[in-house]
């Protein structure tokens, strides 16, 4: 296949976790949205190293699994606290800094 | 029809049908199982791009790491059966224009764009290449991404400990 089968593959899946990203109203979902982006631009990169024969592309892909771990871990930590202050992680009831 | 062309447009169909469902289906654990299902099939578009060592690496802290502690979560959040956990999407007409409009420029610029090269030879085994490069040019960024790892997950649990 070539690399614009790829892209193209990547970019419809980075529009369907944006898709989540919009419309979910629970916290975890709106992670679970941010994971299918973050897994389409990783898809690009070790694309785009497969097809330049880079492996720049290969090292980031790696990084960016590591450091999205790392935002998953801290991110399900403020969900719990959350929870824990307001009983709810629905996104539309989380309004403390409104004023 | 190639082997590769094959297996592209199945992993391809299952990442996309995999991951219309994790936004879609409105019990929130179903939606994690089904992440974990996309993740998969990320990594299986992984493998076809010759890049085994990433396959794994996406299995193990993807599949297996991400998937768990988000289980965890919703475990600790919601009820896992009963009405609560059944979550109702709000503005799914704007969510899909943005969406679509997303992928429509993104489309719109692939085609703009030049003739994609085609597939190179593959010059050696490309997990040695990335074992090279992670003691080499990228040595600094492979020690600041333990430490950002160190510091995350000391903060995830100064977060969520309970007061004493």
């Amino acid at each position: 296949m070539s690399l614009g089968a790829y892209l193209t593959l990547a970019a419809l899946v980075f529009a369907i976790g944006l898709f989540g990203v919009l419309t979910r109203r629970n916290a975890v979902g709106i992670l679970l949205g941010i994971e299918l982006m973050l897994n389409a631009v990783n898809i690009n990169l070790v694309a785009f190293a497969r097809f330049h024969g880079d492996v720049a592309g290969l090292v980031f892909t790696l990084f960016t699994i590591a450091i999205t771990v790392a935002e998953v871990a801290v991110g399900l930590a403020i969900v719990i606290v959350i929870f824990r202050v307001r009983r709810t992680v629905d996104a539309d009831r989380l309004d403390l800094l409104r004023g | 029809m190639t082997g590769e062309t094959v297996a592209f447009w199945v992993v391809a169909a299952a990442l996309l049908a995999s991951s219309l469902a994790v936004v879609l289906t409105p019990n929130l654990f179903h939606a994690v199982l089904y992440l974990a299902a996309a993740l998969v099939a990320t990594g299986l578009v992984f493998l076809l791009l010759d890049a085994p060592f990433l396959f794994g690496v996406q299995l193990l802290l993807y599949a297996g790491g991400v998937v768990t502690i988000v289980v965890f979560a919703i475990m600790l959040t919601e009820r896992l059966v009963g009405e609560r956990i059944t979550q109702a999407s709000r503005h799914v007409f704007n969510g899909g224009v943005v969406a679509a409009a997303v992928f429509v420029a993104v489309a719109g610029f692939l085609l703009q764009g030049p003739a994609t090269p085609p597939r190179p030879p593959l010059a050696g085994d490309t997990t040695v290449a990335i074992g090279r490069a992670l003691v080499g040019p990228f040595a600094v960024t492979l020690e600041l991404l333990g430490l950002l790892l160190v510091a995350a997950l000391l903060g995830a649990l100064y977060l969520a400990r309970t007061e004493e």
